[in-house]
């Protein structure tokens, strides 16, 4: 414990030389630009800046390259919270709160409670980082197949049930997204499926494209289709720039607790960033002393998904800097990063070159300090984007759209599924069918198979397999609860009810 | 040390900032017009997920013709993994249509994958330029595990080949083919093996954490988990030991199966022939250079440069052979 409270201060005398710290700013501030661009993430950025660095002390590069890694994070969140249009995968839940609280003029709070629980779960998470890293990074090897599957099998059942105004519709929109996530070829066999012969359709229909046509064309429509009927002008300011005394008390609870979710699955080598927000969100609908709200605007349901990402994007760095195993392509860019430098991540490292090790998580604990400042005075700025006519910015967000998808694959077959899936979403839009599920389906549907193939295989198809350890048997039944709880209850009370009436009857 | 080293940056820094400012521009440009880049990167695809041998050998090798001076201009790496390459190869072949900057990263599996999945593109689709690296698979056991040798190995193939859970790459690669040759040395049927295919680094923590009893991969991938003591590698597939790992081959053994795992590029469909020049003799130049003696050094790969019409030829008489392989195995039909 000492002697790592001792290589941190020394960590933060290298990350603290001016040189270093503009590297971070200037990390920060690109991080936040590529998070709010759909379609560019931070393992793109860093890739592309990577021969930029052959001449910077790896030092620098690496601070430089983690405020890409946790910049993304922050800036993915604005686009959600204003525009309904979410910039990274790990920021589809928060949309879901966060967009009705812009619309009811409480876009500022929504942003600020996004940008400070970031900032709570990035420390908490680097903290995490620091004293744990080694016994959490165990956790890759505990983990197997069925306890992957397990894991994203609650996933499902809890986005489904808590989300849409029914769970039909829930679940619908689920196993659409399900559907559209066996398209392509089989990993685990290599035969191809559903694709109906078509050669665009074998690597699977692209996560952006389903998440650009849901949200944003399915959104536009919507707005194009209503606006006549719209009249009641609300002032996105009127609610003020700061978060009140109940938004503090509303947020920090949920917060601590999107870290709890976030750091430890995002330490996983199957986790990744997009699991946590699913189950922060779920967890907050289920504690919050105002369930009615959801749907309508709890803060609860945009502070905790996005300190859940953020504690995530700490929680991948444990596997890539204590085993030197990356389980994201930004993992993956960053270790390719220390490989140009002649250096293997793993234990030998923080052995071998304890400076730059300490220096880099030095800079995780300053970058979360200048992502809060660059983004709190932001706030102000990006809710004016409020004031711009609907059908001005809607316009834009189409023509945005239509050259994103373009530039990914240049595929006709992509604008085609863009347009078709744009008018589902619009159809969901009116019907009232959530759609962050129908993504979830999208983003582990195939993870989920691969996984459950896997246990079998290697139980030789003994079914019992899932439910063999303790951690795939309790969350699963978890799961289960999920599931059949609310209808037990239900229940319960409508026999309740007719006892009651009988006896009032008598 | 970091004194010495901020002395040296910062007179350079003026340019690293406008550097960063244009790559950053050129990527936003690329990415959301693809064409309209102010520098024009190389497009690598890489057709397998992060930490594998693949994304090693893309990266690596861009990395270290960056550094020999050989092509600066940046590199804009995608990941598209599964089906032994094939689902990377289908993109590329659809996407990068006649792109002079369009590399696709190959080798041997995804020669199997094509002929395994009868996938309707191949690598004929594309313009081969080079053969790189060539390296020999491993076989690894969890470090607790009571199989030793290649004869354990083997005998534990034979007792019961559905128990013995292989993991290795996609399923139909030379990994899964390795694992069939080895089934039918020890007498055991060969559509009884059980072998579960993984892409990228997950099948280090599934074979470090116990959840698959062995492993066929690359030497290189299992070097460091092995050094660490998580996991042993028992037998390498190669005519002689390598350097630095007191492993038997297979061959030792008495086993004759003997599988390299070669890798290298091939370019975009309809590349120009001034474009393919272009490569050919950028590879040319990377071959000679420090700074890829390094890394072949430092992965653990043998040099295995084949170029143009040579490595054309090679990629016939792979097909044939493969072809014929899996036939013997009775992977494919």
């Amino acid at each position: 414990m000492m002697d790592t409270l001792t290589q941190l201060i020394a960590g933060f005398a290298i990350a603290l030389q001016p040189i270093n710290l503009f590297w971070a700013l200037v990390g920060c501030a690109l991080g936040t630009a590529v998070g709010v661009l759909p379609g560019i993430g931070p393992a793109l950025t860093i890739a592309l800046l990577m021969p930029v660095t052959a001449q910077v002390a790896p030092e620098s590069a690496f601070i430089m390259f983690a405020g890409i890694l946790y910049g993304a994070l922050y800036g993915g969140s604005t686009t959600s919270i204003l525009l309904n249009t979410p910039g990274e995968s790990g920021s589809v839940m928060t949309a879901l709160e966060g967009n009705r609280m812009a619309r009811t003029g409480r876009g500022a709070a929504a942003l600020a409670t996004a940008a400070i629980g970031s900032f709570v779960a990035g420390t908490f998470g680097t903290l995490a980082l620091t004293f744990l890293a080694p016994a959490i990074a165990e956790l890759a090897f505990i983990f197997g197949p069925e306890d992957y599957f397990a894991l994203m099998i609650l996933s499902f059942t809890s986005v489904a049930v808590v989300m849409g105004t029914s769970r039909v519709r829930g679940f619908t929109a689920l196993f659409f997204g399900l559907a559209l996530g066996t398209i392509g070829i089989d990993t685990q066999t290599g035969q191809s499926r559903m694709v109906f012969g078509t050669l665009e359709l074998l690597d699977g229909i692209s996560f952006t494209v389903v998440l650009v046509a849901l949200f944003a064309v399915g959104e536009t429509l919507y707005v194009a289709s209503r606006n006549a009927q719209v009249h009641a002008v609300l002032n996105p300011l009127s609610g003020g720039v700061w978060m009140t005394r109940e938004d503090w008390k509303r947020s920090w609870k949920p917060w601590l607790r999107g870290t709890l979710i976030g750091f430890p699955i995002g330490s996983l080598p199957a986790g990744g960033t997009e699991i946590p927000t699913f189950l922060s969100y779920t967890l907050e609908r289920r504690l919050s002393p105002h369930p009615e709200q959801f749907g309508e605007g709890a803060i609860e349901g945009v502070a905790g998904p996005e300190a859940a990402n953020n504690a995530a994007a700490a929680g991948i760095l444990v596997p890539l800097l204590t085993l030197g195993l990356p389980s994201t392509a930004t993992a993956a860019v960053l270790l390719a990063a220390f490989q140009n430098y002649g250096l293997q991540p793993g234990p030998l490292l923080f052995a071998t070159n304890p400076g730059l090790l300490w220096g880099l998580i030095a800079s995780l604990y300053i970058g979360n300090v200048i992502l809060l400042v660059l983004n709190l005075p932001l706030v102000g700025i990006w809710v004016r984007l409020l004031l711009i006519p609907r059908p001005y910015i809607y316009a834009g967000i189409v023509v945005f759209a239509l050259v994103g998808v373009w530039g990914l694959s240049t595929s006709w077959m992509d604008i085609a599924l863009m347009v078709g899936l744009g008018l589902i979403g619009y159809m969901a839009r009116v019907y009232d069918f959530p759609i962050a599920p129908a993504l979830i389906g999208l983003i582990l549907g195939p993870q989920a198979e691969i996984q459950l193939r896997r246990a079998l295989a290697v139980s030789q198809n003994d079914w019992s397999v899932l439910v063999s350890t303790p951690i795939s048997a309790t969350l699963l039944a978890i799961a289960a609860l999920v599931l059949v709880l609310p209808l037990l209850l239900r229940r319960l009370r409508r026999a309740e009810r007719r006892i009651e009436q009988e006896a009032a009857a008598k | 040390m970091p004194n010495a080293k901020m002395t040296d940056a910062t007179p350079r820094l003026r340019r690293h900032l406008l550097r960063a400012t244009l790559g950053l521009a050129g990527g936003l440009a690329l990415a959301l017009s693809g064409g309209l880049a102010l520098a024009d990167p190389a497009k690598v695809l890489i057709p397998a997920n992060p930490g594998g041998g693949w994304d090693g050998a893309g990266r690596q090798t861009m990395a270290a013709m960056n550094q020999a001076k050989i092509f600066t201009d940046g590199v804009n790496f995608t990941n598209k993994g599964g089906a032994a390459g094939t689902i990377g190869l289908a993109e590329f072949v659809r996407t990068a249509k006649g792109d002079d900057n369009a590399l696709l990263v190959t080798g041997v599996i995804m020669v199997a994958g094509i002929i395994t999945n009868k996938t309707p593109v191949s690598l004929n689709d594309t313009t081969p330029l080079v053969r790189l690296t060539n390296e020999y698979n491993a076989i690894a056991v969890p470090a607790d595990s009571p199989i030793k040798t290649p004869q354990d190995f083997i005998a534990a193939l034979k007792a019961d080949p559905g128990a013995l859970s292989v993991g290795g790459g996609s399923a139909g690669g030379a990994d899964h083919v390795m694992l069939a040759m080895l089934a039918k040395h020890a007498g055991a049927p060969v559509n009884k093996i059980n072998f579960v295919a993984f892409s990228g680094g997950e099948i280090l923590a599934a074979l470090g954490g116990g959840k698959i009893k062995a492993a066929i991969s690359g030497a290189s991938e299992f070097r460091q988990f092995a050094q660490s003591g998580r996991i042993r590698i028992i037998a390498v597939s190669g005519p002689t030991r390598l350097e630095g790992l007191d492993v038997p081959t297979l061959k030792e053994a008495g086993i004759p199966v003997e599988i390299g795992n070669w890798r290298g590029f091939v370019g975009a469909p309809g590349m120009s022939e001034a474009g393919k020049k272009a490569w050919l003799d950028r590879f040319a130049k990377l071959h000679t250079s420090d700074a890829w003696k390094a890394t072949l050094k430092n992965q653990g790969w043998e040099d295995a440069y084949l170029s143009g019409p040579e490595f054309l030829a090679f990629l016939k008489s792979e097909e044939t052979n493969w072809a014929q392989a899996l036939r013997e195995v009775g992977i494919v039909q």
